[in-house]
């Protein structure tokens, strides 16, 4: 589903971010890519989601290929990737249903397909009470929940998690965990950026991925 | 209400300023394109009219033969420009001006020669009035050589023709550069929106809206902008054609079709400046 094929990723400024990079993602796999801030874990997700292309190589994405898609393939691409921060990225003016209902809005979703679907989004994440609270009268956790239910909305086959849980105390950590592992269980496939540790260590029974100044130096299903 | 419609709209309440003085640029603009509009026209309906009059003369020596004179009165006519041939005898020519200026008939009763020369009054087909058609015929009616003087009136015509070209240049010179700062500003103003929706713009994005759907709002406010410039600028023009044409002269308003192509002009001047902005701007988020 997801193949980076001796990817390297050269940005002008800051240089070399990947450096021949070759993995496969199958479908509804749970994967931990891990290593230092810097690493090169966030190029691998924007690669992912052809916010970038590869300056060597090619990524594969649900039969898409970099350097052949094309921008309104993109467009359709990212409907079948979630994609969450560990800044959540939600908008302030709107409420926790509105954010959600956005992600449907902009793909051209009927009002009455909006409402049901926000709603049942909404009680998947544990907010169906808060549905119509603002970003800045919830917690963190519940930020970062209303932003996996926004990622969720257009049924993708793959999450993103940039740092997810970064600005998450451990019980919200944990949280947010569960709920990764309750939405690969339904079948999406999970891509979890960290560098928390302990988090991977604490869930050993899944595959990392590993990188150090952009090469992959460890994938758990390759040496096991 | 569509989403583009809504955003369009709330981008109007988010920025009133902006959006005034973008619609106001571009009023002042197509105003000052009415104004000349309207000058144009007029002049353009006196020349049909002044046209409709201008016809050519053609003095003839006192010793042309009559044979010779009859035969070019019949050869005159069949030029595609002209539909008929009068031919004046000097008798005529002072019975007519016998009529033509009453007060000096006793001048004229007086003489005892007749010093006025025969003539032919050659009149021209409508459609055949411009001044290079006018002087073709002119001359070639001077070829004859009993053919003394032709006239026809040529300083005035060529002065005429000469401010209504000049009315249209300055329209379009002075029109074109308050577009141009029209289109500047409601690029500014797109690009204002663009950066108080740039969180929004990048979500769009994230979740896969398409290029088309994130521009089309912006396109819209430009659009909308626009089309209210225009009608601000007909408001405008008509005031002033109503104060004029009353007062100081008596003047035709504009055609309808002009009318519609200045409103399509605030549409389209205000959807390029967006156009141009949006694509410029949001490569950038």
């Amino acid at each position: 589903m997801i193949l980076f094929d001796h990817v390297s990723k050269e940005y002008p400024r800051s240089g070399l971010a990947l450096n021949d990079v070759s993995f496969q993602v199958r479908k509804g796999e749970f994967c931990f890519l891990t290593g230092h801030s810097g690493a090169g874990k966030s190029t691998v997700l924007r690669l992912i989601h052809m916010a970038d292309e590869p300056t060597r190589g090619e990524v594969r994405v649900s039969g898409y290929a970099s350097g052949k898609i094309r921008p309104r393939e993109i467009s359709m691409l990212r409907r079948k990737i979630g994609y969450v921060f560990q800044d959540f990225r939600l908008l302030l003016d709107r409420s926790a249903a509105e954010n959600v209902a956005f992600a449907l809005q902009v793909t051209g979703a009927r009002a009455a397909v909006i409402r049901v679907k926000v709603g049942r989004l909404l009680a998947q994440v544990g907010l169906a009470a808060k549905a119509e609270s603002y970003p800045a009268e919830l917690s963190g956790g519940e930020q970062q929940r209303v932003a996996v239910a926004r990622a969720l909305a257009n049924d993708p086959i793959v999450l993103l998690a940039d740092e997810p849980t970064g600005n998450l105390d451990e019980r919200a950590t944990r949280g947010i965990f569960d709920l990764f592992r309750s939405i690969n269980t339904a079948g999406t496939a999970v891509i979890l950026a960290t560098h928390d540790l302990e988090l991977v260590r604490q869930n050993s029974g899944y595959r990392v991925l590993e990188l150090d100044h952009g090469a992959l130096v460890y994938d758990s299903t390759s040496s096991s | 209400m569509p989403y583009a419609l809504r955003e369009a709209l709330a981008a109007f309440r988010r920025t009133p300023v902006l959006t005034g003085l973008s619609a106001t640029m571009i009023s002042l603009s197509l105003f000052v394109v009415g104004l000349f509009g309207i000058a144009a026209h007029n002049i353009r309906r006196v020349l049909e009219r002044v046209e409709e009059r201008v016809e050519v003369v053609a003095y003839l020596r006192d010793d042309a033969r009559p044979d010779a004179v009859r035969l070019a009165q019949n050869e005159i006519a069949t030029f595609p420009e002209v539909r008929e041939v009068l031919y004046i005898s000097r008798e005529q020519a002072l019975e007519l001006a016998k009529q033509e200026l009453g007060e000096l008939r006793s001048l004229f009763g007086e003489l005892e020669v007749n010093p006025l020369p025969a003539s032919f009054e050659i009149r021209l087909k409508a459609g055949h009035h411009r001044p290079e058609e006018v002087q073709a015929v002119a001359q070639r009616a001077g070829a004859y050589a009993f053919v003394e003087e032709v006239r026809y009136g040529r300083e005035w015509l060529d002065k005429i023709y000469l401010l209504r070209r000049v009315a249209g240049a300055a329209a379009l010179v002075i029109g074109g550069a308050f577009a141009a700062v029209a289109m500047l500003i409601i690029g500014a103003a797109v690009r204002m929106a663009i950066f108080a929706r740039r969180d929004e713009i990048a979500i769009m994005r994230l979740v896969g809206a398409t290029d088309g759907f994130v521009q089309r709002p912006f396109l819209l406010e430009g659009f909308l902008t626009g089309l209210l410039g225009a009608a601000l600028a007909l408001s405008f023009t008509f005031l002033v054609y109503r104060i004029l044409s009353g007062a100081v002269f008596q003047l035709e308003w504009i055609p309808d079709g002009w009318t519609l192509s200045g409103l399509a002009a605030g549409g389209v001047l205000g959807i390029g400046a967006s156009a141009a902005a949006v694509r410029r701007h949001l490569r950038g988020i």
